[in-house]
This record gives C-alpha cells, sequence and structure tokens, in this order.
C-alpha cells in the first residue's frame, strides 16, 4: 500500500506530509505532525473534541481523510493564539473558569471561535445550539456559555 | 469496656446482637478485640471496615484514642468516586 | 492522626483563599499544549490493542495466536497465560476483568491483546486471533439474576453474608439501621410503598483511557496514564505483573475527566505485558465504544421503599430494600447505597437492605457518591409523594425531618455539625421556589448526602533561592485543585498566589497518596499543604532567630515575614521569605515543608437541589427549565471551581435522570456503545445551572474546607423525577425518563 503526498497549510504554515488512505485528518495531526491539542473522544464525530477548521468550516478533524486536506487551510486550536497574546476566547475561558478537565477545551474554543466569525453578538440559546456538538463531562456548561458571551462581547467592544 | 455498635447484617455473626462490649483504648485495640471476641466478624473485618468514633470516621488510624464513653460504630469500608 | 493534635480554629480572615485567580494550568489547556493520556510518545512506541469478547458469557476453550504473532510487524500477544497464575486476592478479579481467564462474562470482555508497530497491524493482527468460545446462558437484569434459576457467573457464589436460598449471584447482602419499621409504621398517618429502577449510566468522562507503558527484562518499568490515582496504578499492577512497586514508577498525564471511573485499571497492566514481552514501549488507547463496553459503568438498581408520615409530616418509619448490580464481579456500591439513603433524615424507626449482585456487564467502577443517587432517587421520590399525597410543602417536610448536629444517622454514627438544614433554608428563601409555573411544568426537590473522605497524602513544599515556592503533591488534577492547592500555600505563606507553583508528582517522588476519589483532594491535600507550609514557616522562623541571635521561640511569621515578636525578642526590621531564602546557604541549607498524614476525620456534607421542567405533552420529551444548587462546601477556597462542581454534578444527574442508559439487547450485547445513541447532555439540553454555595465551616480542616465533588450528583435524579412527575401529572418511578417512557406514563395515566 502506498502513502499519498498531501501538501496543506496549517496554521498557516505551508505543510506537507504522507498519510495512509484510510488515515483520518485527525491521526495525521495527531500522530504525524506532533498537534496533539485536537484530542480524540470518540472518533465518530459525535463529542467535538477534534474539532478544527478546514478553509474555515468547522469540522469534526476525526470524520474526514487526512487526504482530503489536500490543497485546504487547516486551522487547529495550536494556532489560536498569536504567539503569546491568547485570542480573546482562550482569555475568558480561564477569567470564567470555562474548564475543569480540559479535554474538551481545545474542541470547544475552535467551535466558539468559528461561531464569532459569523455571528459576532450570539444570543445565550445560540451560542448553545452551536456548541451542541461538543460534549463537556464536567462543566454542565454554564461558565463554557458564560466565557463565550463574554468573549463575544470584547470582541465587539475592540472592533 | 466500649460499646461498638453494629451495622444490621453484622448482627448475624454475633448471635444477633447490634452491639457488644470489648476492651479497647485504641482503633487497633479494638478491631483485635472484635476479631478476638467474636470471631463470627473475622471475614468482615478482614475485608476491612471504616469505625466511626464520636461522629468522625477512620479508617486505618491504628493509634486514634477510643474513651470508654465514645460512641463507636462499625461501618462498611467506605470507598469514593 | 487524631483530629484534636491539629490546629483546628478556623481561620476567617483569608486574602487568597476565596479569590478567583486563573488556574495554574489555564495556559496549557486553552491552546493544546496541556498533555492527557493519549498525548505522550516514546522511542521506538509499537501501538496495543484489544481483542474483546463478542458473547456475553461463554467459556473460552482455547486462543490461538499463531496467525496473529506471524503477521509482520507484530510484535507481541499475550492472553491471560502471559500473567501469573496466582496474584493476590484483593487484585485476582481486577486481572480477571483487565484480561480473561476460563469465561468470558461479558460483551467487551478482553480476552487477548497485541503490540504491532502501527495501529493498522494491530487491527488485523486482532482479526487472526481464533478464539474458541462455548458461548453460556447469560443474565443482565438485576431481578433476573436474583432469581434462582438464573445463569451463574462465578460458583462459588456469594460470601457469609447471603443467607441460604439465594441464586449464587448474590454476592453479599447489608443491613443498616435502628428502631422498629413495623411500630413506627403503624403510628403513620399514610404509609407509601413503592418500586423504583435506574438504569446503568456511564461517568461519560470524554478522554479515553489511554496509557503508555515501557517494561524492562530487569524488573524495572515505567508507565504514563490517564488516572484518578498514579499510586494506585503502581500498586495494582505490581501486584497483578509481580513486579516491586519501588521499581514501576507511574506517572498521571492530565486526566480528561473521571468521576470515578479511574480509580482502577483497565489497559495498564496489559500495555506493561505487551511491553515486557516485545521490549519495546507499548502505546495503548480505547476507543469510545471500548470505554462504554469494558470499562466501568454505574451499577443499575432495583429499590423498594416504605415509608410512613403522620399528617403533619414527621416521618415516622423509613424502610428500603436495594438490590444493585455491579456487573461480573462482586463490588457493586450497594453497601454505600443503603447507608446514604436515609442519611440526610432524623429517623426513629429506620432500616435499609442492600444486595450485592453479579451479571454478564463491565465490571461496575465508582462513579461520583458510588451508590448514592439511586438510593436518593428511591426515598426521596417516595417522601415527595406522600408529602403531596398530605397536602405538604415538600420543603417544609424535609425541615421538619431534617438531621442536624446530634442526630443519630441512618447509617450508626451521631452528627457533628452538618449543614443540611441551612441548604432547606436557603432553598426556601430563594426566588426559585415561588416563582411562577406556566402549563405543563413542575418543579421538584431533593436532598442528597455523601460520606467526604481524607486519606493517605503526603506533600512537599520547596522554597527556592529567590523565594519562589514549588507544592509538590500526589494528586491527579481533575477540576482545578492545584489552584486551590497553590492558593492554600499562599494564604499560608503570607505570599502572593503567582509566587507558588504546584506540580504532580510521579510515584517516585513522595510517599504514597490515596486516589483522587472521595472529594478528598481539597479536604486532606489542602490540609496537607497547609501543614507543610507551616512546617516551612517554622524551620524559616528558626532561621531568622539565628541571625537575629534571639530564641526561636520569639520569632513570629506574620505577612509573609519572620518578625520578632514578644517582650525580650528585641527590635530587629522583618526578614521576608525572599530574604531569608536567599541566604539558606548560609543558615543550613534548602528551605522546604513536608507533611505526611492519613487525613481522617473528613466531614459530611450535604445538598438540596430545586429544579423546574417542562413535559411536552405530544412527544414525552422533557426540558430543564430552571436549576438552581444548594450545597454546604465548609468553605469554598476557589468559588469558580466550587461552584463548577456543583453545574457538573447537577448536569451529571441530569443526564442521568432523562436519558443516559446502558441498553441490552436479548442477546446480552450491548446495544449503545457510543455518544450517538448512549445520550449525554450537551450545551442545548441545558439552561444555566445557578449554584448558591453554603459555608458551614468544617471543624475537622484549619481553614474548615469540606469536599464537595460528589454530593451534588445524589439530589438530581429525585429532584427532576419530582418534577417531571408534577409535570405531567404522573408519578415517573423509573429512570431515565426518555421520551418514550415519559409518553407511555401519560398515556397510561389518562386511559387509566
Amino acid at each position: 500500500m502506498s502513502q499519498i503526498h498531501v501538501t496543506t497549510t496549517i496554521n498557516g504554515d505551508a505543510t506537507e506530509f504522507l498519510c495512509e488512505p484510510e488515515e483520518t485528518l485527525l491521526d495525521v495531526l495527531r500522530d504525524r505532525l506532533g498537534l496533539t491539542g485536537s484530542k480524540e473522544g470518540c472518533g465518530t464525530g459525535d463529542c467535538g473534541a477534534c474539532s478544527v477548521t478546514v478553509d474555515g468550516r468547522l469540522v469534526c478533524s476525526c470524520l474526514m481523510l487526512g487526504a482530503e486536506a489536500q490543497g485546504a487551510r487547516v486551522e487547529t486550536i495550536e494556532g489560536m493564539a498569536d504567539g503569546d497574546d491568547l485570542h480573546p476566547l482562550q482569555q475568558t475561558f480561564l477569567d470564567h473558569a470555562g474548564l475543569q478537565c480540559g479535554i474538551c477545551t481545545p474542541g470547544i474554543l475552535v467551535a466558539a471561535k468559528s461561531l464569532l466569525e459569523r455571528n459576532p453578538a450570539p444570543s445565550e440559546e445560540e451560542v448553545r445550539y452551536w456548541l451542541a456538538g461538543n460534549l463537556c463531562r464536567c462543566t454542565g456548561y454554564d461558565k463554557i456559555v458564560r466565557a463565550v458571551m463574554a468573549a463575544a462581547d470584547d470582541m465587539r467592544r475592540a472592533s | 469496656m466500649v460499646k461498638v455498635r453494629l451495622w444490621g447484617s453484622l448482627a448475624e455473626m454475633t448471635d444477633g446482637r447490634t452491639e457488644v462490649e470489648v476492651e479497647a483504648g485504641t482503633l487497633r485495640e479494638l478491631l483485635d478485640a472484635l476479631a478476638r471476641d467474636h470471631p463470627g466478624l473475622k471475614p468482615q473485618l478482614d475485608r476491612g471496615v471504616s469505625v466511626s468514633i464520636d461522629g468522625r470516621v477512620y479508617n486505618d488510624a491504628w493509634f486514634t484514642p477510643i474513651a470508654p464513653d465514645s460512641e463507636v460504630v462499625l461501618l462498611r469500608r467506605l470507598k469514593g468516586g | 492522626m487524631a483530629l484534636d493534635d491539629r490546629d483546628t480554629a478556623t481561620k476567617l480572615d483569608f486574602k487568597v483563599v476565596g479569590t478567583r485567580p486563573p488556574r495554574p494550568d489555564g495556559i496549557d489547556k486553552v491552546t493544546g499544549r496541556a498533555r492527557f493520556g493519549a498525548d505522550m510518545t516514546a522511542p521506538g512506541m509499537l501501538t496495543g490493542r484489544v481483542l474483546r469478547s463478542p458473547h456475553p458469557h461463554a467459556r473460552i476453550r482455547s486462543i490461538d495466536a499463531s496467525k496473529a504473532e506471524a503477521l509482520p510487524g507484530v510484535k507481541a500477544v499475550v492472553t491471560r497465560a502471559d500473567f501469573p497464575a496466582e496474584v493476590p486476592e484483593d487484585v485476582a478479579d481486577v486481572l480477571d476483568n483487565c484480561m480473561a481467564g476460563d469465561k468470558a462474562l461479558y460483551d467487551g470482555h478482553a480476552v487477548a491483546a497485541v503490540a504491532a508497530n502501527s495501529a493498522a497491524v494491530a487491527r488485523k493482527a486482532l482479526k487472526l486471533i481464533e478464539v474458541d468460545y462455548e458461548p453460556l446462558p447469560h443474565v443482565t437484569d438485576v431481578d433476573a439474576a436474583m432469581a434462582p434459576d438464573a445463569p451463574v457467573l462465578h460458583e462459588a457464589g456469594g460470601d457469609e453474608t447471603v443467607p441460604e436460598g439465594h441464586s449464587r449471584n448474590v454476592m453479599s447482602r447489608v443491613q443498616f439501621g435502628h428502631g422498629d419499621i413495623d411500630a413506627g409504621l403503624a403510628q403513620a398517618d399514610r404509609v407509601i410503598e413503592r418500586s423504583y429502577r435506574t438504569a446503568a449510566t456511564h461517568q461519560g468522562y470524554i478522554e479515553p483511557h489511554a496509557c503508555l507503558a515501557s517494561a524492562g527484562p530487569d524488573g524495572q518499568a515505567d508507565l504514563w496514564c490517564c488516572t484518578q490515582g498514579q499510586y494506585m496504578v503502581r500498586d495494582t499492577c505490581a501486584a497483578i505483573l509481580g513486579l516491586s512497586q519501588g521499581q514501576l514508577r507511574v506517572t498521571a498525564s492530565e486526566i480528561g475527566g473521571g468521576f470515578g471511573g479511574k480509580t482502577t485499571v483497565f489497559l495498564e497492566p496489559v500495555a506493561l505485558a505487551l511491553s515486557r514481552k516485545a521490549g519495546r514501549p507499548v502505546k495503548m488507547v480505547m476507543s469510545r465504544a471500548e470505554v462504554l463496553r469494558a470499562s466501568g459503568p454505574t451499577s443499575s438498581s432495583s429499590v423498594d421503599v416504605r415509608l410512613g408520615m403522620t399528617r403533619d409530616g414527621r416521618i415516622t418509619a423509613g424502610f428500603a430494600e436495594l438490590r444493585y448490580q455491579g456487573g461480573a464481579y462482586p463490588g457493586s456500591p450497594v453497601d454505600m447505597g443503603s447507608m446514604s439513603a436515609f442519611a440526610p433524615y432524623d429517623l426513629e424507626n429506620v432500616r435499609t437492605v442492600g444486595w450485592d449482585v453479579v451479571t454478564n456487564r463491565p465490571k461496575a467502577a465508582a462513579y461520583r457518591a458510588p451508590g448514592a443517587p439511586m438510593a436518593a432517587f428511591a426515598v426521596e421520590s417516595a417522601i415527595d409523594e406522600l408529602s403531596k399525597e398530605l397536602g405538604l410543602d415538600p420543603l417544609d417536610v424535609r425541615l421538619k425531618n431534617a438531621a442536624r448536629e446530634g442526630t443519630k444517622a441512618s447509617y450508626g454514627p451521631t452528627f457533628p455539625a452538618i449543614g443540611l438544614e441551612a441548604t432547606l433554608e436557603a432553598a426556601r428563601a430563594h426566588p426559585h421556589w415561588s416563582a411562577p409555573l406556566g402549563e405543563n411544568q413542575g418543579r421538584g426537590v431533593a436532598c442528597g448526602f455523601w460520606f467526604n473522605f481524607g486519606g493517605n497524602t503526603c506533600v512537599s513544599l520547596n522554597v527556592a533561592p529567590d523565594g519562589t515556592v514549588t507544592l509538590s503533591e500526589g494528586n491527579p488534577d481533575i477540576g482545578g485543585s492545584r489552584a486551590s492547592m497553590t492558593m492554600m500555600a499562599a494564604e499560608e505563606l503570607g505570599i502572593p498566589y503567582d509566587r507558588v507553583r504546584t506540580v504532580i508528582t510521579d510515584t517516585g517522588s513522595l510517599g504514597v497518596n490515596d486516589v483522587t476519589d472521595g472529594s478528598r483532594v481539597t479536604f486532606a491535600v489542602g490540609l496537607a499543604t497547609i501543614e507543610a507550609a507551616r512546617a516551612a514557616k517554622r524551620e524559616m522562623c528558626r532561621r531568622a532567630a539565628m541571625i537575629w541571635g534571639i530564641d526561636e521561640e520569639a520569632v513570629v511569621w506574620e505577612d509573609g515575614a519572620a518578625r520578632p515578636s514578644g517582650p525580650n525578642a528585641g527590635e530587629h526590621p522583618p526578614m521576608s521569605l525572599a530574604e531569608i531564602a536567599a541566604i539558606a546557604p548560609n543558615t543550613g541549607g534548602p528551605i522546604a515543608g513536608h507533611h505526611e498524614v492519613n487525613a481522617e476525620g473528613a466531614g459530611v456534607s450535604f445538598a438540596t437541589h430545586m429544579v423546574d421542567t417542562e413535559v411536552d405533552r405530544d412527544t414525552g420529551a422533557v426540558k430543564i427549565l430552571r436549576y438552581t444548587v444548594f450545597q454546604d462546601a465548609g468553605k469554598a477556597v476557589h468559588p469558580d471551581y466550587v461552584e463548577g462542581q456543583f453545574q457538573g454534578g447537577a448536569a451529571q444527574g441530569i443526564g442521568w435522570a432523562l436519558n443516559e442508559e446502558y441498553i441490552y439487547g436479548d442477546d446480552g450485547v450491548l446495544q449503545n456503545p457510543g455518544f450517538l445513541d448512549y445520550r449525554v447532555p450537551v450545551a442545548s439540553d441545558l439552561p444555566m445551572i445557578e449554584p448558591v454555595i453554603l459555608e458551614i465551616p468544617n471543624p475537622g480542616h484549619p481553614y474548615g474546607v469540606r469536599g464537595v465533588g460528589e454530593t451534588s450528583i445524589v439530589p438530581p435524579l429525585a429532584a427532576i423525577a419530582n418534577a417531571v412527575s408534577a409535570a405531567a401529572g404522573v408519578r415517573m418511578t423509573q429512570l431515565p425518563m426518555s421520551p418514550p417512557r415519559v409518553l407511555a406514563a401519560i398515556h397510561g395515566a389518562d386511559d387509566g
């Protein structure tokens, strides 16, 4: 079985990798590129811990093949902060204790960023439905939703 | 002598008594005396118990003092999540 | 350690404790840098995979792995034959659960494992292992397993507590209580008798079990894994594999949720065995289906309650018979359920009987206040129903019967100062209680109790030459405990929060620390942290006394500095921690404080939950409209994370009450081993959950801290059942209250 050569952009960096045809994008990110911030909670697209954006679209990287990243622009949690400047969402998650164990946090941050890019002033209900594909077992979502709303406020004020 | 209250099903191992008296000044002496004087309790003691002394629960601390008028209650070994 | 030896004077003037600083591991966790169980790699690492039984109950006649071993890339295959034939009794069931012996006892039971140079090869190798099974009759329901003719899992049967004539699947029986139930019931104006059932649920941590093992022929081994207790992993694996504890070093990774489910081992001994056989490091990660099929869920339960009440709301007698199945091995938490069922109440006549039953399901593991939520569901439902029948306010009834200081608890001891009444009073005074309800809406309340533990704890606090401090502790941080420890150390030393860093060490660096369980960490590790800081302060006072040439007794520690004190101390400017640290080499060497303790005397904890629900009469769907948690925290060290525990426990309880359920087919196979069909609450299912923190100091802790992690999952099942019953107009006695079940109950009531 021959491997597939893929050229892509990850967090703004031109990246090349070889992968097996059946390898998921999540496997490639974690096992070939060392980007272990995306987590595998289920492998079936139900928990959202592996959320990344591909050409601006929010996807579960466990449901996409690595080979499908050819020519695409992939953004992961590792690209969310700008150097040592945290993204406003990252900051509000810290300020509002929007994480307990932290395993779902990367996926939720990626998903929330994708929401705020589309809807800079979401209602609580819109936040809850947008994040319905990202499971968190620790927090009951209360502080997560508050953190997302607070980040939206901060970003609107800054712009 | 210290009065030790047993949980209900342990009474089957002590001829129906839900309270027994043993000579003990510490938790270790208490556990030893129970095993010696009431061999029916031995299997349960070997599996491990917790002991409430005056409302506080102890598992292992052998040298916890017990006064003659202390309230002593044998409990199933507590386990948490 | 006896409690009276401690400085139990509760400190009230806190500077750091009670504030909400950012957690020390926060940046790592919002940037993806934190390393969890599956994030570790080692040079030359192999991938391990487990072959699992497709049968719920089968004799394993033989296993032929020769074809798998011959597959290029396969470096080792292990079966039970690769583990010692004899292991200590207390780990025998753990080993059998990690790798089946003569019989596979449930769908998903591990029967063999391979290590290969890629995941693809490992997967292929599993298919080449030939297992000759003799399928046996199976049983997955607790009541069916107790029937005299039920298929038997273990020929030896139960222990000496099981009366004769019972199924050999009954492993033990417990009974608690005092008084005379019949006499108590005779005094009642009304008696209720009901049966309740709850489904098995899984802890549902988002991070699957994962580990990386490296074992050599010299008996040394290293293990990296996600666990609630690295010492438990070390001691269990050492016992199973015949290693010495000192030669096995276990490092706990960041942990992606546990809730009790990571208080035992599943993959770890297998990975060590594979690594030892292959001579290479082996990494193993469970799939979600494996987590659900083969790691520990909680028990399903079947509970009968008899309760008597006078017209004015006094409970005259309470009886409960609890039957919990704990999966394929003894050890369901029915004893904890039996002890906690009536614990919130001051009852003259109370008795509980508990039956521990085995079935062809995965071995139950601890789940947050193990055993208590199902018991509370039954008892709190019965109290609610009886209150309503007598036209009484359910909060008034609970207050009238509430346990308080001096109450003889239903499980035996007399309670010291406790906070149940405070949570009930707070609930009654809260605007939630008097808020209006609409059509098809209902409100429910329920109380809950949990014991809380202390346990073995060892911490070390080291002062660096620049005056910063490292606190080393041995308990994995599941929900922000590093922040709490850092705060308590800073508080005690009188230095800023950001001058302290708390790290969680491997098993080689500190003495034994019990598992992060029983809501013990903030209490017990916090206590040890405070004592270690006090030891360091005493040492720093001694150093200052040397410099000033005065008695040690004439030096006190205040606001982060040693100060002369008393008539003969003389005039000396204070020496700060940093000043003393800088010259430590000149005054006797490094400055550190240690504390080792088996912390006993943790304070029990109570909560009252209040919830509003709306029932869709066309679909049976239940919506949670409003939820408020009232709980005693003793002293909230970091209120954000106390609130988080309250909210998280409530959310897990909501899932247990409404949706979550292990569903077995007639074939004994788990039908829903994935998050699509095993549905945990998602963000759009829930409202905000309001946490109300009450602080009734625990006299057993220097700052008054009580554990808070577990109690919050005890009341929700009953509180929601009471609310749904009110909204639907029909009493719900079985969980989960999924839409089909609620709809059927509504139709049944309409027809009836």
